[in-house]
């Protein structure tokens, strides 16, 4: 890995410090050869590992203690409370309405945003990473305090769930998106400015369709996620299943929680199978 | 299939002309209405349930108290030292994030094991997926809301889930890795007679680590963002602060803790696409 000549070997200052062992060969000629950093990397890591052990106080013993808790808990969780089925069917459907409109707005918004943000595309530098910085911090803030804005903006409900998945998609399959066109080939895009379309027309034709498929898999894959993210948006008041779920667990009703949790199973799996699928299809 | 081959093959016998080759070009509009249809008609099914009963009666304070609260952030506590500043809940949200994924990476490992098609029987492996699965669907929230049970609220709480809601997804891509590794290197280990230990040493290990590395960091990048939100439920790290301030509208200092949080995950973002860019060059 870090065998070189010494002639292309570029010194950084790991190697200044640690200096390179130089080796003799057979013919008289010399070489030299690379500390490992793995010592250097894994006493970081180790350092880092019992910092944080202080900072969260974290101890094996507490935990092996309480662990029956939690079995006792999962023992619950496996025992559902079937006759609970008609009241999560409501908020079920309520999640995935949620996800399905809120990944729709937020890829709708994306496309254009990724085109203008992707440098083979735009060549105007300034505006390529302004559009990537504003798309770098929508990510950068947690989708629940997204919602929990909303909710406190909007009102409590579906709609400000929506809102949030919108704003957390629209973030996140832009950034997908403008990675996919910086990749695509551009060949046909030149030759038919060549012959004299104007740019538009030539982006439309030449890169549309190869941007489509890679644009519609993103959006699955962004929806199969916010149907999981969007169970626990209720939990700060947007709607969803999350609200039950925060209730089941104030009333300690673990064999009702079971049950939802496992709904909400069945359906990410059922939607995952199926987007993969499509994905599948696609590529 | 084979009628339109031949259709092909006609055309090119005949030599047609340009404007006569673009009026057969594939047309796809069937398919294309179909899809628009579909997703118009799921967009109305889903708004079904949106209720918008525009802005709440403090809607407009609240988004303007944002608003202010991001462009006159609470400095003192921005750089504060203490217990409640910013710079130490940042701290100790990474601290949960650090020992979550290097939990979740070791956990990780005979789950993916157990879990490949080319190293067990095909029904154990297929029973290990679901089990990742049903670890993936949980939110990570209820996961929180359970081992609370066993830790009492605090950051120990966030680091044990963070444990295991990391499973999911590194055991899925170390999967992956797995059923890649190239067998032949294995063959001709064993042609030389090495004994299984030294063919784990010098077959598997180099074929894996630098993918397994670049798992753990991608989810430590994930793992830092989930860790502000497990704040909400009292699993320690920044979210709870934050939380508390957005529902008790205390702008200004709602205001220093996005600052914080966006800083810090920017930086972990850059450096962590730097690092897993590094590796997948093989440096």
């Amino acid at each position: 890995m870090d065998e070189n000549t010494s002639s292309v070997l570029k010194l950084t200052w790991f190697d200044k410090i640690f200096k390179p062992q130089v080796i003799t060969l057979a013919n008289g000629h010399q070489t030299i050869r690379r500390r490992s950093r793995t010592p250097l990397i894994l006493a970081l890591v180790l350092a880092a590992i019992v910092l944080s052990f202080r900072m969260t106080e974290f101890n094996f013993a507490a935990i092996a203690r309480n662990f029956d808790k939690l079995l006792d808990l999962f023992f619950k969780l496996f025992h559902p409370k079937w006759s609970y089925f008609s009241k999560v069917v409501g908020p079920l459907v309520d999640t995935v309405k949620m996800s399905i409109l809120g990944t729709l707005i937020g890829c709708l918004v994306g496309l254009p945003v990724a085109i203008l943000a992707s440098s083979n595309i735009n060549k105007n530098a300034v505006v390529v990473s302004a559009f990537r910085f504003i798309l770098a911090l929508i990510r950068t803030i947690p989708t629940l305090v997204i919602a929990l804005v909303f909710a406190l903006i909007y009102g409590l409900g579906t709609f400000a769930g929506t809102l949030a998945i919108a704003l957390f998609t629209f973030g996140i399959v832009a950034k997908m998106l403008y990675e996919s066109i910086e990749v695509i080939d551009m060949g046909p895009f030149e030759a038919m400015e060549a012959l004299g379309a104007d740019k538009f027309q030539a982006f439309w034709s030449a890169c549309m369709p190869q941007i489509l498929p890679v644009y519609l898999s993103h959006s699955l894959y962004c929806f199969e996620m916010n149907v999981r993210a969007s169970a626990i948006l209720g939990y700060v008041g947007a709607g969803g299943l999350g609200i039950m779920i925060n209730e089941r667990i104030g009333w300690r009703d673990y064999n009702g929680l079971g049950m939802v949790l496992l709904m909400l199973f069945v359906v990410v799996v059922a939607i995952e199978f199926f987007s993969e699928y499509l994905r599948k299809k696609l590529s | 299939m084979s009628e339109k081959i031949k259709k092909l093959e006609q055309a090119v016998d005949k030599k047609l002309t340009v404007a006569e080759a673009y009026a057969m070009r594939p047309r796809h509009w069937l398919l294309y209405t179909l899809i628009v249809l579909i997703v118009v008609g799921l967009a109305g099914w889903s708004s079904t349930t949106m209720k918008f009963e525009g802005m709440t009666v403090t809607g407009s304070e609240v988004a303007k108290g944002i608003i202010s609260g991001i462009t006159h952030p609470d400095l003192a506590l921005m750089f504060g030292t203490g217990d409640t500043g910013v710079p130490y809940l940042l701290l100790q949200t990474m601290a949960i994030a650090v020992l979550g994924t290097i939990f979740g990476a070791i956990l990780a490992i005979p789950f993916a094991f157990l879990a490949s098609t080319n190293i067990m029987s095909k029904p154990v492996a297929y029973l290990f997926r679901v089990l990742i699965l049903l670890i993936r669907t949980i939110p990570s929230l209820v996961w929180a809301l359970m081992w609370i049970r066993v830790t009492g609220p605090g950051a120990a709480c966030g680091v044990i889930t963070q444990s295991v809601c990391s499973i999911g997804m590194i055991s899925k891509m170390y999967i992956t890795a797995i059923e890649d590794l190239d067998t032949r290197i294995l063959e001709s280990l064993d042609a030389m007679g090495c004994t299984a230990f030294q063919k784990i040493r010098y077959g598997v290990i180099p074929q894996l680590t630098a993918s397994f590395i670049s798992t753990t960091i991608y989810r430590f990048d994930i793992n830092l963002k989930d860790a502000t939100t497990l704040g909400i439920v009292g699993a320690g790290g920044i979210g709870a602060s934050l939380v508390q301030c957005l529902n008790s509208r205390r702008w200004a200092m709602v205001g220093s803790f996005v600052w914080g949080l966006m800083v810090l995950v920017l930086i972990i973002e850059f450096l962590s696409t730097r690092v897993r860019k590094k590796l997948a060059q093989g440096k």
